[in-house]
């Protein structure tokens, strides 16, 4: 009977569970360089993947439908992404994910504080850039960016602003 | 006293049947019996031997199993294959010079007698020996069996060039040392299909 292939599949019961500590450490290293290698390629595939990303531009409404301190929700960039278009009293238009940062309660436009708000845990959000005024929420909402075409507002894509850490 | 021991005496066996109908009571195999009867000389004989696993110091079972299912425990028990590895490829039981090992088709698996390792490991009797009225099977130590019988247990085997050691006992006449199983001793001329029987 070959050796070799006897030390590798051991007839007894205790030599079966044996480790050696060869074995032990050749496991451990396979084991923690692949945990290293695929830990590193996750951090490489997610920093590249925002990169690139189109959406189809969609038409939200028209603009003199609009008047200042006004909000529209609408969808994008699928039917189940709630935004909200916001025209500031000062006519610039913004727009954003209605999904608060915190705990996913849907944001409103307070037009008297030019502010978006979450009544769920009172936090806020600024209508300029989305960055947390006040609150539990960790990041700034997703800004949707937008392009007027003829008089039309169109969302084209999102923007997520650098989280702060 | 001695460590107890199993001990096969064919010439005590009545054929009753009762240690595979106890093997077969087992939960752990509910309903499969892993000993059987083996008639001797079934044309001239009523005579039968209990046929249980032997535990050789060199497995043929196991050295043969491409999958790694069978294993012998520190105290030499060689156990049934184990479920999660058995491919079901009965190289073990081709392999087995005694005949021991059973393919069960209906769980795809080999099954043997693992000396009830449930019960002997904590000093109990296999479950054959406590059954068997005759004692034809018999676990106990060995001043127990030269008190009790007149023949002698060995456990050395001769099949040809190769001679095998085993865990349990057969008992045989008085003087014998091992047994030389003489592959051209074994086949009977009516196992054996003469041209007159075609004819």
């Amino acid at each position: 009977m070959d050796e070799r292939l006897r030390e590798d599949f051991p007839i007894d019961w205790e030599e079966d569970g044996y480790v050696s500590r060869r074995e032990f450490f050749k496991f451990m290293t396979v084991a923690s360089g692949g945990l290293a290698l695929g830990s590193l390629g996750l951090a490489a595939w997610s920093r590249g993947r925002r990169e690139g990303i189109s959406f189809e531009p969609k038409r939200i409404a028209r603009l003199d439908a609009l008047a200042p301190g006004s909000s529209l929700a609408f969808n994008f960039p699928r039917e189940t992404d709630i935004c909200l278009l916001v025209r500031r009293p000062d006519g610039a238009l913004s727009a954003f994910s209605r999904r608060c940062t915190h705990l996913s309660c849907p944001v409103d436009y307070q037009a008297d504080k030019d502010r978006l708000y979450c009544p769920c845990h009172n936090g806020a959000f600024s209508a300029e850039d989305g960055s947390v005024l006040q609150g539990p929420p960790p990041h700034p909402l997703p800004a949707i960016t937008l392009e007027v075409r003829d008089g039309e507002v169109w969302a084209t894509g999102v923007r997520h602003a650098k989280v702060r850490s | 006293m001695s460590e107890r021991q199993f001990y096969i005496d064919p010439s005590r066996c009545i054929g009753c049947n009762a240690c595979v109908a106890a093997c077969a009571e087992c939960d752990t195999h509910a309903g499969v019996s892993m000993i059987h009867l083996e008639t001797i000389e079934r044309e001239d004989s009523v005579q039968t031997t209990p046929v249980i696993c032997m535990h050789c110091e060199e497995p043929a079972c196991a050295m043969v199993c491409p999958s790694d299912a069978i294993k012998r425990t520190p105290d030499g028990v060689v156990q049934t294959s184990l479920k999660p590895r058995c491919i079901g490829c009965t190289n073990c039981v081709y392999a087995c010079p005694f005949g021991v090992p059973k393919y069960e088709a209906a769980i795809d698996q080999m099954m043997k007698c693992d000396m009830c390792y449930d019960r002997t490991s904590v000093g109990k009797k296999p479950m054959c020996a406590t059954v068997c009225p005759s004692q034809a099977l018999m676990y106990g130590t060995p001043e127990e069996i030269a008190e009790q019988r007149s023949g002698t247990p060995i456990n050395e085997f001769v099949f040809g060039s190769r001679t095998i050691r085993t865990k349990v006992n057969l008992m045989v006449p008085q003087g014998q040392k091992r047994l030389e199983v003489k592959a051209g001793a074994t086949i009977r001329r009516s196992d054996l299909l003469t041209s007159s029987r075609l004819g």
